[in-house]
């Protein structure tokens, strides 16, 4: 028993890891951000390129990716992003655009394929990244062995919520963020650089989503179009926990994650996955908000 | 105005003609004309890492062909289309090539979803396919060279050797959620109780998806001692990654494969899988001079020294000199000439001889297993002495003294 609930945790955390920037993103600024999963993806072949070019190594790959996957996303928030507030419906194709943008971007290395040049690590083919030897096989803990990369992705992602909520709620900024969630209008008006503060939300939860990618790197493949299924689920949670809450989507990611390993343990994983489904409707009939919202405006 | 549209209908009908003539052309061709075929694979999509590689097998054996004096003297011309990874865009560009480009003979397609697609028009317009891709079997179209394996030539050798070799006797059967693997695993099951052993779970995961961890702790709790995967695509890699992860190893229950070739070695870091093992006819490794060659002529024309060869490239490769063959035997470039051309046809391959069957028009090819190591190459532990024949409705019962497909087709009344 206690490795099912351990592997639900597991799959609680790899749901938080894409979810918590989309929280940021979505939740905050009512950004639908389909490019959120070419953020995953970017970041896992920041540690891809970090190891064939720079000889580092899985974790200390993952500042660099949040810095990529930062800039990144502050690009694309002064480019496009930026034009679109309030629109949300042209946010989602006009994100979706750069989605496809982006995994093609990396297909095609950049276009350097056209002139036959090819970049190791980057393409249309599989890449993967070596996991630290500390960090393969099981550790064993009160009489059961448990998968060691797993604990570290619980670990890591525990340490990325907290830094998140002592953001949005121990600093000026999270402040700021928080009183345009509740009133842009009125924020603008008490004197916040709305435009300046969205511009680093987006490179914030960019940033995130480029850290979970790394640690994503360490058990999935890593290819162009990895992040398309992932963005699916970072929607599902925090749809399911409540836009805007982070501790909704704490809340909804542990809870859809353990119960996806608990059925499918006892049945198997389709059905697991189909009852996930069946829970977030559910969820979104009974409480169409979300599980945990608060009194807006 | 009339002016213009005079010019227009002027222009019309230059252009006209112009559609036109490729028709005269084409019924008054000369030795020397090239000979147009079809290459129908994904440059594009999910599936374009694969299907690119067997685009350029088809592509330097049509190169070697024509270096070497073509066939009948004529060259051959690949049109190669983009499938894009979608059966819908197959369907289009199969038609565009049979239709618009009339050719008689594509080489394509990877998936079974992708072959589904396309074969009605193939059927219904009389061309012909050579698929090279290993598939489940079930299927008997007079339209179809099949040149890669069916279950029978990857488990029929694959189940007695686990049992009676590693003495295996509890198998857990894993797979990705469609046709291939379940038509696989209802082979398997056949073989294993024909074999006195048990099969504890027949389990599976969403195709492309990569969450392991509750399976292989069902792997781990189940009492199993062997791991027979029919698991396809990306999802092979995080399978064996978390195989290995949650403290399993290949020497105490080895993972068995009939799709993890080369390439997902190499993708997943081949410490995962030093140790495993995988059914199929061509391997890499194989140290005859045909394939040292072939991966040396391989890695030359793709522009790579690194780039790796495995069992649908050899395939894709080698059934372009079966259909030449064919073409020479029989005289002639229609559809009907090749199906019947093509008929018994031998070819020295780089993985060894391989013939189509006169019967079925699938491939006899020689059943191996080999062993992964850790520089990512197999070593073959076991190889049948020659090819054996293609059977590919064994899951119904079908043995060679008694077919289901045959020349006038499937007997429909022995399944």
């Amino acid at each position: 028993m206690v490795d099912i609930l351990f592997i639900g945790l597991s799959l609680s955390s790899i749901l938080l890891l894409v979810a918590l920037g989309l929280a940021v993103t979505y939740g905050a600024m009512g950004i639908i951000n389909m490019a959120h999963g070419e953020m995953v993806m970017i970041g896992a072949y920041t540690a891809v390129m970090a190891k064939i070019w720079l000889g580092l190594g899985l974790i200390a790959s993952i500042p660099l990716a949040f810095a990529v996957t930062a800039l990144a996303g502050l690009a694309i928030e002064r480019l496009v992003v930026r034009r679109l507030y309030g629109r949300l419906l042209d946010t989602l194709l006009a994100t979706w655009g750069i989605a496809i943008l982006l995994q093609q971007a990396i297909r095609l290395e950049f276009g350097l394929s056209f002139l036959g040049i090819h970049i190791a690590g980057l393409g249309s083919g599989l890449q993967n990244v070596p996991v630290p030897a500390a960090l393969q096989g099981t550790v064993r803990l009160l009489g059961h062995d448990f998968n060691a990369y797993r604990i570290f992705i619980v670990a890591m992602t525990a340490v990325l919520a907290v830094a998140t909520w002592a953001v949005m709620y121990r600093t000026a900024l999270g402040m700021k963020v928080r009183a345009i969630i509740r009133n842009p209008q009125m924020a603008a008006a008490c004197g916040i650089a709305v435009a300046r503060t969205n511009a680093l939300t987006f490179a914030l939860g960019s940033g995130l989503a480029g850290v979970a990618g790394v640690l994503m790197a360490g058990f999935k493949t890593v290819a162009p179009d990895m992040g398309a299924t992932l963005v699916v689920d970072g929607f599902m949670v925090v749809v399911t926990g409540g836009v805007g809450s982070l501790l909704g989507t704490v809340a909804a990611s542990g809870l859809l994650g353990e119960f996806n390993a608990l059925v499918a343990m006892a049945s198997n994983d389709i059905i697991g996955r189909a009852a996930v489904f069946a829970v977030v409707i559910g969820v979104i009939l009974l409480k169409p908000a979300g599980l945990f919202t608060f009194k807006g405006r | 105005m009339n002016l213009n549209r005079r010019k227009f209908l002027t222009t019309t009908a230059t252009a006209g003609a112009a559609l036109a003539a490729p028709g005269y052309l084409r019924r008054a061709m000369a030795a020397g004309e090239p000979i147009q075929v079809g290459a129908l694979y994904s440059q594009t999509g999910g599936l374009s890492v694969v299907e690119k590689m067997l685009a350029a097998g088809v592509r330097m054996a049509a190169e070697e062909i024509n270096a070497a004096g073509g066939v009948m003297g004529r060259p051959i011309e690949v049109l190669v289309e983009d499938g894009a990874s979608d059966p819908k865009t197959y369907a289009e560009k199969a038609q565009k090539l049979v239709i618009r480009d009339r050719v008689s003979t594509v080489f394509g397609c990877h998936t079974s979803a992708s072959r589904k697609a396309v074969l009605p028009i193939f059927e219904r317009r009389g061309a012909m396919l050579f698929y090279q891709t290993h598939y489940e079997g079930f299927e008997c179209s007079p339209n179809v060279v099949y040149s890669g394996a069916v279950p029978n030539q990857q488990l029929g050798n694959y189940l007695p050797w686990i049992l009676e070799t590693l003495g295996k006797k509890k198998v857990f059967i894993v797979g990705s959620n469609y046709v291939y693997p379940r038509e696989m695993a209802k082979v398997s099951k056949g073989l294993i109780e024909a074999g006195g052993a048990e099969w504890v779970a027949d389990e599976y995961l969403e195709l492309g998806h990569s969450e392991w961890a509750v399976m292989v702790n069902k792997i781990k709790d189940s009492g199993a001692d062997v791991v027979l995967s029919n698991v396809v695509g990306d999802s092979i890699i995080s399978f064996y990654r978390e195989f290995i992860n949650q403290g399993l190893s290949h020497e105490e229950i080895p993972i068995c494969a009939t799709v993890t070739s080369e390439i997902e070695i190499a993708a997943m870091g081949p410490e995962y899988a030093a140790g495993s093992y995988t059914s199929f006819p061509y391997f890499m490794s194989l140290d005859t001079p045909a394939n040292h060659s072939f991966i040396e002529r391989y890695r030359a024309f793709v522009g790579d020294p690194q780039a790796t060869t495995y069992h649908s490239l050899e395939a894709a490769y080698f059934q372009v000199f079966l259909w030449k063959q064919a073409v020479e035997a029989s005289g002639d470039i229609t559809a009907e000439a090749i199906r019947e051309g093509v008929r018994g046809q031998e070819y020295a391959a780089p993985g060894g001889e391989v013939k189509i069957d006169e019967d079925n028009l699938h491939c006899w090819l020689t059943p191996r297993i080999g062993q992964w190591q850790a520089d990512g190459q197999s070593k073959i532990v076991d190889e049948y002495p020659a090819p054996i024949k293609p059977l590919p409705y064994a899951a119904y019962g079908e043995t060679a003294d008694n077919l289901f497909c045959t020349r006038e087709g499937l007997d429909s009344s022995k399944l």
